[in-house]
């Protein structure tokens, strides 16, 4: 029983490491289609935001900055995204497409330049996303190690969960959240009740890149420790497939992302435990949501003018 | 005279011209960036094009190209058939895997024998790939972007788990498999390599990539499943209504799709490496793919010119470290024309204001056909 409760403290551990950059990618995600803007390049405003926000922390020393200026970062590679899409009415793919090419190029470039040819950037323990509850509860007992496993975590997964909440109030208990939703469903007739669908859709995409710049800086400011190239390699599009999966809501986007994270999290305890090989249990996170998809969720609904441009009649 | 302004009004005007200026100026913002960084802009372009205009330069452009033509082809042949075909990463993966487990285990079978074999398991491997999405996708209505996203890892990590099976593994310490029969090979004889100063991994991919897009552009543009294939990628409930098979033709597209993309896998094994490594991360042939497909605007021809630039970028990016000039210059540039291509339906508009109809002529089935 006790290490049943260890064992599954860890794995619980695990899913929380690896559910919140998904999770803040994904609501990004949910913001942009909603709205009525497919957006796969998300994977490139994680990136920018995981560059930005180590180089801010290693720079100015605070994880704060640090976080915020990643959001930021993305945010402005959302709003390329937006005045291509939304603006200019660009193809939503061919644009998402230039994003993730674009996100990672110069990013790296700049690391390249600024860090002397070496592209990794470490980071301090403070310089990190704090730890929040660490040393609060008592290791020695098995029921403390437990908590310390699943609470003692960074303050960036707290506010992740929290800001699904605030996602969800906003999307379906607000005035806002009702005309976001509407614009991606039928944006001629939201414009006709006097919303201006271009601004609305501008702003989603630009929060998009927001929430996908702090997913991308909880890859390297919170699990791991240092910026590389390879740090953000398709957490981006799991995000997009967790969105699609909870049926573009930020709640199903929630499990799907937990899902994930939590089959992750298994691969974790098997791979060190079990004697099966190691390039299997990876696939496991893959095969389990395409079985449950297969067995309980099936169709997903999209949207309806999710991926058409807007255009304004004169 | 009047005939000659004709065309050139012709040429000003056709996709071909947005295409230009999004390159010219894909290269300008690469200048731009290079200046930030306080590189000399000829030092960095000269070494990027003086690599790739010598005769062995061009070669490896060449042989750099032929997969991203071939998976090129196959992320535009989804395209014009109304599925956007993200799977192409995982398709050229167990491609790859198939071509390698044919030239490793049957290594005495004569070569005219064992490349047509290679290719074939290639392809049938990419076209289950593809063709177990499209079951997902008419039998169950499971998105199929998701569902290949899913399996473009699923198909990593089975590769890195066949690499390491006894019998397949390299007997060395290399992290790789054994290398493929030398009867599995694409390569240009030695001495043709050596007395025309070839690269040495020349090989004859370029003809295969060729002959797929002659038969991809027969597909889609002179032959009834070409004609239904873009129906339904069109508009499906007009086709429906039209009598054509709707799901049939989803799964056909996709296995067509998928077999090419598989191609591209074995073309890659047989003509450059030869063995395949395991992997930390994806290697991203399909991604690059979609950018050829998109440069290429999703024609065959398009497509092939596309995927020359590309392979001809990635070679002269590889050897911008010399002058001291990050890798990642190249993505920029291909980002930014990507990015130019994306808007460019105001090229159009600017020169034209009253033709708005190039606006439709670019257009990836996620803008029409996402709604299920």
């Amino acid at each position: 029983m006790t290490n049943f409760i260890n064992e599954f403290g860890i794995i619980l551990y695990a899913t929380l490491i690896y559910t919140p950059p998904l999770l803040y990618a994904a609501l990004g995600s949910c913001f942009s289609e909603v709205s009525g803007v497919v957006n796969i390049g998300i994977e490139g405003m994680m990136t920018a935001g995981a560059f930005t926000g180590t180089c801010v922390a290693y720079f100015t020393g605070s994880p704060l900055i640090g976080f915020i200026c990643a959001g930021l970062a993305g945010m402005l590679f959302g709003a390329l995204h937006a005045l291509a899409t939304v603006k200019l009415g660009a193809d939503q793919t061919i644009a998402g497409t230039a994003i993730n090419m674009l996100g990672p190029g110069i990013v790296i470039m700049i690391a390249r330049v600024l860090f002397d040819s070496t592209d990794t950037i470490p980071l301090t323990p403070d310089q990190k996303i704090p730890t929040l509850f660490k040393g609060v509860f008592d290791t020695t007992t098995v029921f403390g190690r437990f908590m310390d496993n699943v609470f003692a975590t960074y303050a960036s997964t707290y506010l992740v969960f929290i800001a699904v909440i605030i996602v969800w109030f906003l999307f379906y208990k607000t005035k806002f959240g009702l005309r976001l939703r509407a614009c991606g469903e039928h944006p001629l007739a939201c414009e006709t009740l006097g919303v201006n669908v271009i601004s609305m859709r501008f702003l989603c995409v630009c929060i998009s890149g927001f929430l996908s710049g702090l997913g991308g800086a909880c890859v390297t400011m919170a699990t791991s420790n240092q910026f590389r190239p390879i740090s953000i390699v398709g957490q981006g599009f799991i995000a997009i497939a967790a969105v699609i999966f909870g049926k573009f809501r930020p709640q199903g986007a929630l499990v799907g992302c937990l899902l994930f994270g939590l089959c992750s999290g298994l691969k974790v305890i098997l791979g060190g435990s079990s004697g099966i090989n190691m390039h299997l249990i990876s696939m496991i996170p893959y095969i389990v949501t395409i079985i449950v998809l297969v067995l309980f969720v099936g169709k997903s609904h999209v949207p309806a003018a999710n991926g058409k441009p807007y255009i304004k009649s004169k | 005279m009047k005939k000659n302004k004709t065309i050139w009004e012709a040429l000003l005007q056709s996709r071909f011209t947005d295409i230009f200026i999004s390159i010219v100026l894909g290269f300008i913002v690469g200048a731009v960036f290079l200046v930030i960084m306080n590189i000399p802009i000829g030092k960095a372009y000269g070494k990027l094009f003086s690599s790739i205009t010598s005769l062995k330069g061009f070669s490896y452009v060449v042989v750099y190209a032929v997969p991203y033509i071939v998976v090129g082809l196959s992320v535009a042949f989804s395209f014009r058939t109304g599925v956007f075909n993200i799977g192409a990463e995982g398709q050229f993966v167990v491609g790859s895997m198939a071509a390698a487990c044919t030239g490793i285990l049957l290594p005495n079978i004569p070569k005219p024998v064992l490349i047509p074999l290679c290719f074939l398991a290639a392809m049938a491997a990419g076209a289950v790939w593809g063709i177990i999405v499209g079951i997902l996708k008419t039998k169950r209505g499971i998105n199929e972007v998701l569902s290949m996203i899913m399996f473009n890892w699923v198909a990593f990590y089975l590769s890195n788990f066949i690499a390491g099976r006894p019998g397949i593994k390299n007997d060395g310490s290399a992290e790789a498999t054994k290398n493929i029969s030398e009867n599995a090979r694409t390569l240009l004889s030695a001495d043709f390599i050596k007395e025309h100063g070839l690269c040495n991994t020349a090989n004859w991919g370029i003809l295969v990539a060729i002959a797929m897009m002659v038969i991809v552009w027969f597909v889609i543009e002179k032959t009834t499943l070409g004609y239904q294939l873009k129906a339904v990628g069109f508009n499906k409930y007009a086709a429906e209504y039209a009598g054509i098979n709707v799901n049939g033709n989803i799964l056909t597209a996709l296995a067509i799709s998928g077999a090419l993309s598989g191609l591209g896998g074995a073309l890659q094994l047989m003509g450059m490496g030869g063995r395949i490594s395991i992997f930390s991360s994806q290697e991203g042939f399909g991604f690059a793919g979609i950018v050829v497909a998109l440069i290429g605007c999703s024609n065959p021809f398009g497509v092939l010119i596309a995927g020359l630039f590309y392979g001809a970028l990635t070679y002269g990016g590889s050897k911008l470290n010399l002058v001291g000039t990050p890798t990642q210059l190249i993505s920029v540039i291909i980002g930014t024309i990507v990015f130019f291509i994306s808007i460019s339906v105001i090229f159009s508009t600017l020169r034209n204001p009253v033709n708005r109809k190039n606006a439709s002529n670019l257009r990836t089935p996620t803008s029409q056909t996402r709604k299920e």
